[in-house]
């Protein structure tokens, strides 16, 4: 049903005589023979794409196969940013890990601490306080704006629209300086902390998300305008990299990719952490599959972050953002370390590779909703400050090896649409 | 919920069970694996394989086993999780592959064989995915040192001339 679309579109758009040639070889030749045989003639020419190819956005690497146009196989090749992550994982305690996790997927780098704080504090078994909880949550949710915003972006950007790309950077500005504001860094937060969060934040702070809430929608609406009916983001995007929910689910689908092929599952709403359980959100889904259906998931998701951060603004607990000191679990205030005795203990309780956290001989996996989809952390504790083991379990990774699936019988100029559409981050797919 | 007793009645006692926060995992012997995990997708509706990872024990107090091997499955439909594990030994590290239950698998038995030099047998496409295919050791194993061998200072350089 697609393969048909797609030539009947190239050939009308772009080789006429091609097209009078296929009209006069597709009634004679069953689709599903037509594949083996043309991979076998002699002008199948082989196209090195990557690793380093504006559209990729970062390093990958994909050798196609190609009959003229059309994509005939897809071989991926991963490796090229790997550096090792896991491995220094083992070597770094839990606070200082999170400058690597950081460094993960770098469109959302709070997501990725935030999830890795939740596995090691599951593996603690300490309970946030509700401010915490409230503004990790807050922040959650303006990573996963953060990571729809330049993947919206720059997928129109790779399609030919501009526009909508420089609206939507303008807007993850703001998010950038709101994040700065909280942490003193715009891009490489480490802003998390085992029991809590570096600083609290202020009432300035608060003032400045809700001043970006209320601006965003305009920009929103522009970008809608310009894109959901826009002709040619359709033409290119519609029917394209159609992912069934049995695939799905069969290839380890998750996040917006999932949602938009019909599978219902959010882990906000399945596994609720953090505040999730109190606030009102929609989970949102598609049933088309394609490109556009994952488009359109993630524009909603938009617009369902910004209901939840402002919930969350508004409902914010006072109080301690921090667990207590005395549980020799979380880093004391900077002052109190440089200013008292008691907070320099306190400060080498934590940070002293003798003494440190109370870490149980045991295994645990958790899971967040990144915005690319489950980000879980698999981590193994051996009574030492350390992981003994540090597993990162990257969406990235299972929506890249589904890609020779989605694009198979596509155009090549499909390829950045579909690449587009799965959001891959190669720091995060390496490690 | 998937009980243990329906479990060890198909695949006998060895399989035991244990539970740390909210995660259930069952232990199985190598040799009883992929039967398990075939009935645990077949029969109780695990249709999702999240993730297959491996740990290097080598270090680990109290260990008996060198590597640990473990799947994590969701059921979609009930939000059900269950971590799968099972063990394998120097010098033969071996499974069977998974990939004729969860296609997700693919990449993630390669990762395994790349970091830990576990062979998945019966893989289609097996080989190394991280690290280039000269790399001859496995990076995760616990006697790998974090700075590595001098691998990156002995790595081939092509010249213009000599390409």
């Amino acid at each position: 049903m697609i393969e048909t679309e797609g030539w009947h579109r190239t050939a009308q758009v772009e080789f006429p005589i091609v097209f009078v040639a296929w009209l006069l070889l597709m009634p004679l030749t069953p689709v599903d023979n037509l594949e083996a045989e043309s991979a076998e003639r002699e002008y199948v020419w082989t196209l090195n794409f990557g690793p380093q190819h504006p559209a990729t956005h970062t390093t990958l690497r994909l050798v196609l196969t190609l009959d003229g146009e059309r994509v005939l196989n897809a071989v991926p090749y991963i490796g090229y940013l790997h550096s090792g992550f896991e491995k220094l994982g083992e070597h770094l305690d839990f606070n200082q890990y999170v400058t690597i996790v950081d460094r993960m997927n770098y469109l959302s780098p709070l997501a990725n601490e935030i999830a890795w704080h939740h596995a090691v504090e599951k593996l603690l078994n300490i309970e946030l306080t509700p401010r915490c909880k409230y503004l990790r949550t807050i922040l959650a949710e303006l990573m996963r704006m953060h990571d729809h915003l330049l993947n919206l972006g720059t997928t129109a950007l790779d399609l030919g629209g501009f526009t909508a790309f420089l609206y939507f950077f303008q807007q993850r500005e703001h998010i950038y300086d709101i994040v700065e504001m909280a942490s003193g860094q715009r891009f490489h937060t480490s802003y998390t902390r085992v029991g809590g969060v570096l600083f609290d934040v202020n009432m300035d702070w608060l003032n400045r998300v809700r001043k970006f809430i209320k601006e965003f929608p305009k920009v929103y609406d522009d970008v809608d305008r310009l894109l959901t009916k826009n002709r040619i983001f359709v033409d290119r995007t519609k029917g394209i990299g159609y992912l069934s929910p049995e695939d799905a689910i069969n290839l380890g689908a998750c996040g917006p990719v999932a949602r938009a092929s019909g599978i219902e599952r959010d882990l906000r709403r399945d596994e609720p952490y953090l505040a999730y359980e109190d606030l009102d959100f929609d989970v949102v889904c598609s049933k088309g599959g394609d490109c556009y259906s994952r488009y359109l998931v993630r524009m909603r998701e938009l617009l369902e972050s910004l209901k939840i951060i402002e919930q969350a603004i508004e409902n914010i607990p006072s109080g301690p953002v921090n667990i207590a000191v005395d549980s020799d679990m979380v880093l004391p205030a900077k002052p109190s370390v440089y200013r008292s005795i008691e907070g320099l203990i306190q400060h080498f309780e934590v940070i002293m590779p003798n003494k440190g956290y109370d870490v149980p001989r045991e295994q645990v996996y958790a899971a967040t909703e990144s915005p690319n989809g489950e980000l879980g952390f698999f981590i193994v504790g051996n009574a030492e400050t350390r992981a003994y083991r540090a597993r990162t379990r990257p969406p990235s990774l299972m929506h890249f090896s589904m890609f020779p699936h989605l694009i198979k019988n596509h155009q090549l100029s499909d390829v950045v649409a579909v690449l587009g559409s799965i959001n891959i981050i190669a720091a995060e797919l390496d490690r | 919920m998937v009980e243990l007793s329906v479990l060890q009645q198909k695949f006998g006692a060895e399989l035991t069970e244990s539970s740390f926060r909210d995660n259930r995992r069952v232990d199985v012997p190598a040799a009883k694996l992929f039967d398990l995990l075939s009935s645990l997708k077949s029969d109780h509706g695990f249709d999702m394989l999240i993730d297959l990872t491996a740990v290097d024990y080598l270090e680990y107090e109290g260990a008996t086993d060198r590597f640990g091997v473990l799947y994590m499955l969701l059921n979609v439909t009930s939000g059900e999780r269950l971590i799968v594990r099972t063990a394998v030994n120097m010098p033969d590290p071996k499974l069977p592959t998974v990939y004729s239950l969860w296609r997700s698998c693919d990449w993630l038995e390669r990762e395994v064989f790349d970091m830990f030099g576990i062979i998945f047998e019966g893989h289609p496409d097996f080989r190394r995915i991280l690290m280039p295919e000269e790399f001859t050791s496995f990076p995760l194993r616990k006697d790998y040192p974090l700075k590595g061998r001098g691998e990156r200072h002995n790595f081939p350089v092509i010249t213009r001339a000599g390409s």
